[in-house]
């Protein structure tokens, strides 16, 4: 477990187990936001980027100040304000230095802190017991396969914009099946690199 | 305390007699978080392999919402409205944390099963929509009603997806064979991930058709 190397946990974490489809992680904003491929693309980008930040942050205090503290207990409360304060700072640092930016990730920012993929890949990392460069490419590579997930999935909503659909399937249950049939293709690489 | 109200929350005299009940029908079913609201989809897929789990993650989410939504009525007149978020998660944090420890102590295997989902109801939108939403603007007794209203309306939802999951899946209710294996071969797919989707899609479908129809909802 501890010797699996940090790239085989990268790509097992976009692919075979991908925080999404296998883990569920992240599904209220995975439901609310994959209408379109442009949002889409948007709110990807910001997650594998507060994913990979926040896990490597939460590594940190895990394992510097929780565990010598013997504090393990607070470690809920102690990421989720992590979380909500990066993703705080991130905002201001990114409408003072790049307002484009800004404006393309403005209101998905916010909506990331209650995103329970990032809060659940720190918690896995805790579980899985990482070290340092496993946590951060499961970090990198959860945030990936979230946005592959959500992208694929507007491609697909937008398709189905055009099709008619039984009206008691409309919006949400259509789009937990079509994300079943997706979850199917991704089992596809199950045989290829595997963690736990 | 209900009696010496202000007219601005005209129908709040008899809290659980006239207002109470009408709050428990919303949470529970017509206004239904998992279902209407589509809150909380992350654990209601995860946890709902086996109906044993799914009932206790509803049990949890029903201790949670409950306990979080009384003290954040409680406080909401001391909470300045800036910071009124942190405190509100500060709240729900303490509350998934003693339901945690107690999981822990008691039903170890249970907690090891639910892995990191029990943390994860902190982020579960359930309870921090119901905060946000009622216990601030709302009494104390009334926003425990909500609480548990809601938390039961995401439990029944729960514990139907766990009792299909479980049957087609492996053939067993709580553990006990059902379906022989004689004659039916379980569907492993039910307990992997895509029969949580296909499982929780259906579900919110027959939902809406009991409903009857509705207004048409925009997809953003």
């Amino acid at each position: 477990m501890t010797e699996t190397s940090a790239i085989v946990i990268l790509i097992a974490a976009i692919l075979t187990n991908n925080i999404l489809l296998t883990n569920f992680l992240g599904m209220c904003s995975f439901v609310a936001c994959s209408g379109q491929i442009r949002t889409a693309v948007g709110l990807g980008t910001a997650v594998t980027f507060v994913l990979t930040m926040t896990t490597m942050i939460n590594y940190a205090i895990y394992h510097l100040l929780l565990v010598p503290a013997g504090l393990v207990h607070l470690q809920f409360i102690v990421f989720i304000a992590v979380i909500a304060a990066f993703v705080q700072f991130v905002e201001m640092f990114v409408e003072r230095f790049s307002p484009k930016l800004y404006f393309a990730l403005g209101i998905f920012l916010p909506l990331i802190t209650v995103n329970c993929a990032i809060l659940g890949a720190s918690l896995f990392m805790v579980i899985r017991g990482y070290n340092f460069a496993q946590a951060v490419g499961f970090g990198f590579g959860a945030g990936v396969g979230w946005a592959l997930a959500i992208i694929l999935m507007a491609g697909l909503r937008q398709k189905m914009n055009y099709s008619d659909i039984p009206e008691p399937f409309r919006g949400v249950p259509v789009t937990m099946i079509v994300t079943c049939v997706l979850a199917m293709a991704f089992m596809g690489f199950a045989g290829m690199v595997s963690i736990q | 305390m209900a009696n010496n109200q202000p007219p601005i929350v005209p129908c709040s005299k008899g809290l659980c007699g006239g207002r109470g009940l009408l709050t428990l029908k919303q949470g529970a079913w017509s206004n239904n978080p998992l279902a209407i609201q589509m809150l909380g989809i992350c654990s209601a897929l995860a946890v709902t392999n086996r109906l044993e789990s799914s009932l206790v993650m509803g049990a949890a989410l029903i201790f949670v919402c409950a306990g979080s939504s009384l003290f954040v009525s409680l406080l909401r007149k001391y909470t300045p409205h800036r910071i009124r978020m942190i405190v509100e998660v500060a709240i729900i944090a303490t509350f998934v944390i003693l339901f945690d420890e107690f999981l822990k102590a008691f039903y170890w295997d249970m907690s090891k099963q639910l892995g990191p989902y029990v943390g994860l109801i902190i982020t579960n939108c359930i309870v921090m929509g119901r905060a946000e939403a009622f216990a601030l603007q709302n009494p104390p007794l009334l926003s425990v009603i909500d609480g548990v209203a809601n938390g039961l309306g995401y439990a029944v939802i729960l514990a139907v997806i766990g009792f299909f999951r479980e049957l087609f899946g492996s053939g067993q209710v709580f553990g006990c064979v059902v379906l022989g294996s004689q004659w039916y071969t379980p569907n492993q797919l039910m307990i992997l991930a895509p029969g949580a989707f296909l499982a929780l899609g259906i579900v919110i479908a027959v939902f809406n058709a009991l409903k009857g129809p509705q207004p048409e909802e925009k997809n953003k």
